[in-house]
């Protein structure tokens, strides 16, 4: 009996609160536009009957009329994915040197990647505006050393918006590769480099795929938010930057069009299912090797 | 034995200067005289004035609060019970199911919880309001909690639990006593997890939230649409340096406790 109560409080509460809203965006996706409270019909109220003849695929249909959503679907897929690969260029590096550094340190370097990721997210894609802008600090900078005779404009372009992803994600990167790489044994490299591997090679054949892990892990859990990523393209983007989760904010704060908000989040729900499968998958094959 | 190469010391010198760069000129810029926050003009503490005697900003930082204790706790003993559940209960009827709802949340983007949760409030006829905030956030940091949890669960003996059920506990107790302290360390770092993710969170709250519950994070987030302004660069500076101190200090704990069970396991080996 106990044992069904400690099971049934967290499922219930996830039934309630995670699974039923899904079904509700997916069923609104599939209502039509109304001038009412709330703005979509038809509701329960019209009966069971009523509801489900009420239901079509328009909405849908919609989305692909119009070439804004599918080309910001496209652009969020493009977004994520670079931005993915330039964290991983920027993390791994850190990571290993991390690894690498004696023990004494390892504990203080650790707390300065995790102290970011405990300070406020949007403070932190702040900061980069005053730095971006084309009075800002970086402009100023390399406008005294001579290096640029007038601003580059980086705020408001996909530039700054990789450069935000990039900043922020950064410690999602480098934990779980860290992580794998900080126990790895060490003579595996010696070894390698004793049957005649170079630094590199073994750096390739042994540091590398025994890291394999920790870089699907990271990637993953950069590419999947970066995807319906909405405050960093909002802030550091321009109108030229489509982001899915700008437009989905747009849509249903500006239009106030629910069904297609609906819809599109329905859509994008649909292309991460891949992704976050994957990754629980490999998870759990990462759990059950170290138990 | 390991060296640190020139590469390395060179990637790690760049990272972190990548990492910490923005936040320090953000703190050095919140004491600039000058209103246009990109040119000095010598230093002052008159933002951080301004900012305190901001009616508006202090109602909203004190939402936030409540929000964030609140969704926080409850968010701990639901996370602890469900990573108990994930850990201990074996093979249940939608199992599956069950940690694919705790592990989704996670990753899910934002702006489709956001969106869910509004559309089920609306459909069960709830008020916007600190409450439904608090739903939101108890939610999905839930499943955070129960991640970091169960870690721990994971590698915890289970014949302690046992031994204390032999001597004469009930389920309960053997959880309190035996359990709970052990798993204790990652039960208060879940708590701290759920805190600043509730503090922190914008999108949600921006879908969930009423007119007369504005978080501090859709405070700043509609005046810094505006721009950079002095008074957000100070409040900023607050708020990184009230995360600083936290997590310096509760990890200078940790590691004191960490050593006295060193010494304290070295002193029982001496004994035996």
């Amino acid at each position: 009996m106990r044992r069904f109560a400690l099971i049934a409080v967290p499922y219930i509460w996830l039934l309630a609160l995670f699974l039923v809203p899904f079904l509700i965006v997916f069923k609104i996706s599939l209502s039509d536009t109304a001038l009412a409270i709330p703005p979509y019909t038809p509701t329960l109220k019209d009966g069971f009957g009523a509801l489900i003849q009420g239901l079509d695929f328009e909405n849908f249909k919609f989305l692909t009329s119009d070439d804004l959503y599918y080309k910001a679907y496209l652009s969020s897929l493009k977004i994520a994915l670079f931005s993915t690969i330039l964290t991983l260029l920027v993390g791994y590096p850190m990571a290993y040197g991390m690894a690498r550094a004696p023990q004494e340190w390892r504990a203080t370097l650790m707390m300065l990647v995790i102290l970011p990721f405990w300070t406020s997210f949007l403070i932190r894609v702040y900061a980069w505006i005053g730095i971006l802008s084309n009075e800002g600090l970086l402009n100023q900078f390399l406008l005294s050393i001579g290096l640029i005779s007038e601003p580059l404009t980086i705020l408001n372009t996909n530039t700054a918006v990789y450069i935000g992803i990039v900043y922020t994600y950064l410690p999602f990167m480098i934990l779980p590769i860290y992580a794998q790489l900080e126990r790895m044994d060490d003579s595996l490299i010696e070894a390698a480099e004793d049957l005649g591997c170079s630094r590199l090679s073994a750096f390739w054949l042994v540091t590398v795929p025994l890291s394999k892990n920790g870089i699907i892990a990271g990637c993953f859990l950069v590419f999947i938010p970066a995807l319906g990523e909405f405050v960093i393209p909002s802030l550091l983007g321009g109108s030229g930057t489509l982001m899915i989760g700008k437009v989905l904010f747009e849509e249903f704060f500006n239009n106030r069009d629910w069904p297609v908000a609906s819809a599109v989040a329905v859509i994008l729900l649909l292309i991460l299912i891949v992704p976050i499968v994957l990754f629980q998958r490999n998870q759990q094959k990462q759990a059950e090797a170290e138990a | 034995m390991k060296r640190l190469s020139i590469f390395n010391v060179t990637s790690l010198t760049l990272g972190f200067t990548f990492l910490y760069l923005p936040m320090v000129l953000l703190v050095i810029y919140s004491f600039n005289e000058s209103k246009l926050v990109t040119v000095w003009a010598g230093f002052s503490t008159k933002w951080y004035g301004e900012l305190l005697r901001d009616e508006a900003f202090l109602s909203a930082a004190w939402i936030t609060l409540e929000v964030a204790i609140i969704s926080s706790t409850f968010a701990t003993i639901l996370g602890t019970m469900a990573a108990y559940v994930l850990v201990n209960s074996g093979r249940f009827f939608g199992r599956t199911l069950f940690s694919g709802m705790i592990y989704a949340p996670l990753v899910m983007p934002e702006v489709i919880t956001g969106l869910s949760l509004l559309l089920l409030f609306i459909g069960i006829g709830l008020d916007r309001g600190v409450l439904t905030i608090v739903l939101a956030h108890t939610t999905f940091s839930m499943c955070f909690v129960s991640v970091v949890v169960s870690s721990r669960l994971v590698s915890f003996d289970r014949s302690l639990e046992e031994a204390a059920l032999d001597l004469g506990c009930n389920r309960f107790d053997a959880f309190r006593l035996v359990t709970l302290p052990i798993i204790a360390p990652a039960v208060i770092s879940g708590w701290l997890l759920a805190f600043t993710l509730s503090l922190d969170d914008l999108v949600i709250a921006s879908f969930v939230s009423g007119p007369s519950s504005t978080t501090l994070p859709i405070k700043i987030w509609s005046a810094v649409r505006l721009g950079v302004s002095p008074e957000i660069n100070a409040l900023s500076t607050l708020m990184i340096g009230i995360v600083t101190v936290g997590v310096i200090s509760a990890s200078l704990v940790s590691k004191r406790n960490s050593v006295r069970a060193q010494r304290d396991a070295q002193a029982a080996e001496r004994g035996a």
